[in-house]
């Protein structure tokens, strides 16, 4: 047993294709959580690819590591049946490294349109530019028919009719209903976890705020998080509270945003336009002190790129205690608004049962009475000192998801002011010592979509060996699959703005 | 209703000057009229995310709020590219969405315009050119006009919508 170094507890073992399989089977069996599963080329070093399983259970993080050796079979055992969004993972893990889970579904995920039998993150894989892999056109991808009378199917996508991310949908229904949707996913797939390979460890974080825009300080945190376990080191306690601020603005920003989409994805014109300009002066206030509107390089190895002035302090305070008025009165007009209700509550609804059985995440998990939060369940600094309450429904529908973002929104201002008021003095930026490459670390954020994870290995030359950020859209979006069948395609819309899942940050 | 009405009545007018430095009209009917002569109506846009991380969605999303009001000028974000004047595209482009994106490009009745959005939609970005990235728009499509950044402000986007309309109408 190796301890993974930072600030939550994370235990580390090696073990044998049969010990590796037990293990998961006996920590689902007692409640753990898929967090990431992942592959790495381990051949250099170890004659050996690695299958690498991130699981959470309560406050304790386990990462389970498989070797597979180079000259075998580079078959694994399927962990879909244990947990199902393991399914997806796994496609992608063959796609990009040729391993491959003994598991029935072995259609190929985020390889579109480069040749079979290369695989990218492979250390020996060919060319580096699109001309010297060569131009494979993306055939036909055979997605899952549903026969029947009167079954037709449509095809939306990848170019979708509003702005926003490229996927696939392919819907089965009958009149209006759907029987079934499946998503096909991978368009954006840009290679972010070769790229990452070509950064030095400590300039990783720009690529890592990049993995989703939206969610740029969560990962940038947690890759940071990462890159410091292995340093040693941690930033000074002003630092801290002010990556905390940084993410609970983003969580702040997100939801203004999703709060405003979802009315007008309802019909109700008013909701964006009035969510539009209470995101927009949060934005003006991020402009003012961080120096641009979306702070994507805000959090640095050892802390953060700007301080706060005492003006800056006051500043943040007195929008916090306007948005607070402001989001009263609208979740007022919400709530009793009959036609927005009617439109909201049971509409794409994941009962607690389901969502427990297919691993549901973050704030949507949160909608189906999934009551985990890694600011409350293994809280790194600052969280650890500070007061968060979990917000937790039981409806699973867009209205349970739709209040959650209500009262994570209060949380956030709740906290910001928590985080001001305490805020620490001193440095905001710490020494960054020369990092280990004798073991890898691992950083956990609770973003504003739920759990952001990064496994991190850096080389003997400060180089990144392997980075893999793991989203909850991977645990997300094959449930939003089930969450849309028996209702009607025109509300497919609205519950996908519900959830809100990447294509950038799933696809990689 | 009385409670909306109300949060609307005390919301007020948010809307923002174009960017624009012609004293002898009001910006937005200097804008009205360029959009006008060159097209004969409204502009229509079809935005493309060919591979962003997402982030300069986020501020495209941002030109429809109050304060930028891009339908007050007459512009419209349209559902289909045989709808669309311009293609706003971001990137870098994925070679898993070069043929949509080139699908979406021959969809769009000529004349159209491109502009690329963003460092990565400019250049390829922090992303650059791989065996999944083709990188900057430009090396897919013959692209009119660039906005750098990452992302940029809607300000920004704007005003470089706003030069190329105008170059093109002489």
């Amino acid at each position: 047993m190796a301890p993974v170094p930072g600030f939550t507890a994370v235990r580390r073992q090696r073990l044998s294709a049969d010990a590796w399989l037990d293990q998961i089977v006996q920590a689902r069996a007692a409640g753990a959580r898929l967090g990431a599963l992942w592959a790495s080329d381990a051949r250099v070093t170890e004659g050996a690819y690695r299958v690498c399983v991130v699981l959470q259970q309560g406050r304790a993080l386990d990462w389970l590591e498989l070797a597979l050796p180079a000259e075998g079979a580079l078959d694994y055992p399927d962990l879909s049946g244990l947990f199902p969004a393991a399914g997806r993972m796994q496609r992608a893990a063959h796609d990009l490294l040729g391993v491959r889970a003994a598991a029935a579904d072995q259609r190929p995920w985020l390889r579109h349109a480069w040749p079979t039998g290369l695989f990218p993150l492979r250390a020996d894989a060919p060319g580096d530019t699109a001309r010297e892999v060569g131009e494979v056109p993306s055939g036909p991808y055979p997605f899952v028919a549903v026969a029947g009378d009167g079954v037709h199917e449509i095809p939306v996508g990848p170019v979708h009719a509003g702005i926003i991310e490229p996927g696939h949908f392919r819907f089965s229904v009958v009149g209006e209903k759907v029987l079934r949707l499946e998503a096909r996913l991978g368009y954006v797939h840009k290679g972010i976890e070769k790229r990452f390979e070509s950064f030095p460890a400590a300039d990783g974080q720009r690529l890592a705020a990049r993995v989703s825009g939206d969610s740029a300080v969560g990962f940038s945190w947690a890759y940071c998080m990462a890159l410091e376990a292995l340093c040693g080191t941690q930033p000074p306690p002003r630092a801290l509270y002010l990556r905390a601020l940084a993410l609970e603005r983003e969580r702040l920003a997100n939801h203004l945003g999703d709060l405003g989409a979802l009315g007008n994805d309802a019909g109700f014109a008013f909701g964006l336009s009035q969510f539009g300009h209470l995101k927009e002066c949060l934005l003006r206030t991020n402009a003012d002190i961080y120096g641009c509107r979306y702070p994507m390089d805000e959090v640095v190895p050892g802390g953060v790129a700007h301080d706060l002035s005492p003006a800056a302090v006051a500043r943040v305070l007195a929008d916090l205690d306007a948005l607070t008025a402001q989001l009263a009165q609208l979740e007022a007009i919400y709530t009793d608004h009959p036609g927005l209700q009617d439109r909201f509550v049971g509409a794409g609804r994941v009962s607690p049962e389901l969502a427990a059985r297919l691993g549901l995440a973050g704030l949507a998990g949160r909608a189906s009475g999934q009551a985990f939060d890694l600011r409350c369940d293994c809280p790194a600094p600052p969280y650890d000192r500070l007061d968060v309450r979990k917000v937790v429904r039981d409806e699973g529908d867009v209205a349970a998801r739709v209040m959650v973002r209500f009262e994570e929104t209060r949380v956030a201002i709740e906290l910001c002011r928590q985080l001001l008021r305490d805020l620490p003095s001193g440095d905001i930026r710490g020494p960054l010592p020369a990092p280990r490459s004798d073991r890898p670390g691992l950083g956990v954020v609770e973003g504003w979509r739920g759990p952001l994870l990064v496994a991190l290995e850096v080389g003997g030359d400060g180089r990144i060996a392997r980075c893999r950020p793991q989203d909850p859209s991977w645990h997300n979006w094959p449930v939003l699959e089930h969450a849309i069948i028996d209702n009607i395609v025109p509300d497919f819309p609205l519950i996908n703005k519900s959830f809100n899942l990447a294509y950038s940050g799933h696809d990689l | 209703m009385l409670k909306t009405l109300r949060v609307i009545a005390r919301s007020g007018l948010r809307t923002e000057p174009l960017p624009s430095a012609d004293a002898a009209r009001l910006p937005e009917q200097r804008l009205h009229a360029d959009l006008r002569q060159l097209l004969g109506r409204a502009l229509c846009i079809r935005q493309v995310d060919a591979g962003s991380c997402n982030g300069c969605e986020l501020e495209i999303h941002a030109l429809g709020n109050a304060y930028y009001n891009l339908e007050g000028a007459g512009i419209h974000f349209v559902a289909s590219p045989r709808h669309a004047d311009l293609l706003l595209v971001t990137g870098p482009v994925t070679r898993n969405m070069r043929e949509a994106l080139l699908r979406t490009y021959q969809a769009t009745p000529p004349p159209r315009l491109v502009v690329a959005v963003g460092d990565c939609g400019c250049n390829g970005g922090i992303f650059g050119e791989s065996y999944a990235s083709c990188g900057a728009v430009a090396n897919v499509l013959p692209v009119d006009a660039s906005v750098p950044g990452c992302p940029p402000s809607p300000a920004a986007i704007l005003q470089v919508i706003v030069d190329l309309v105008r170059a093109r109408h002489g």
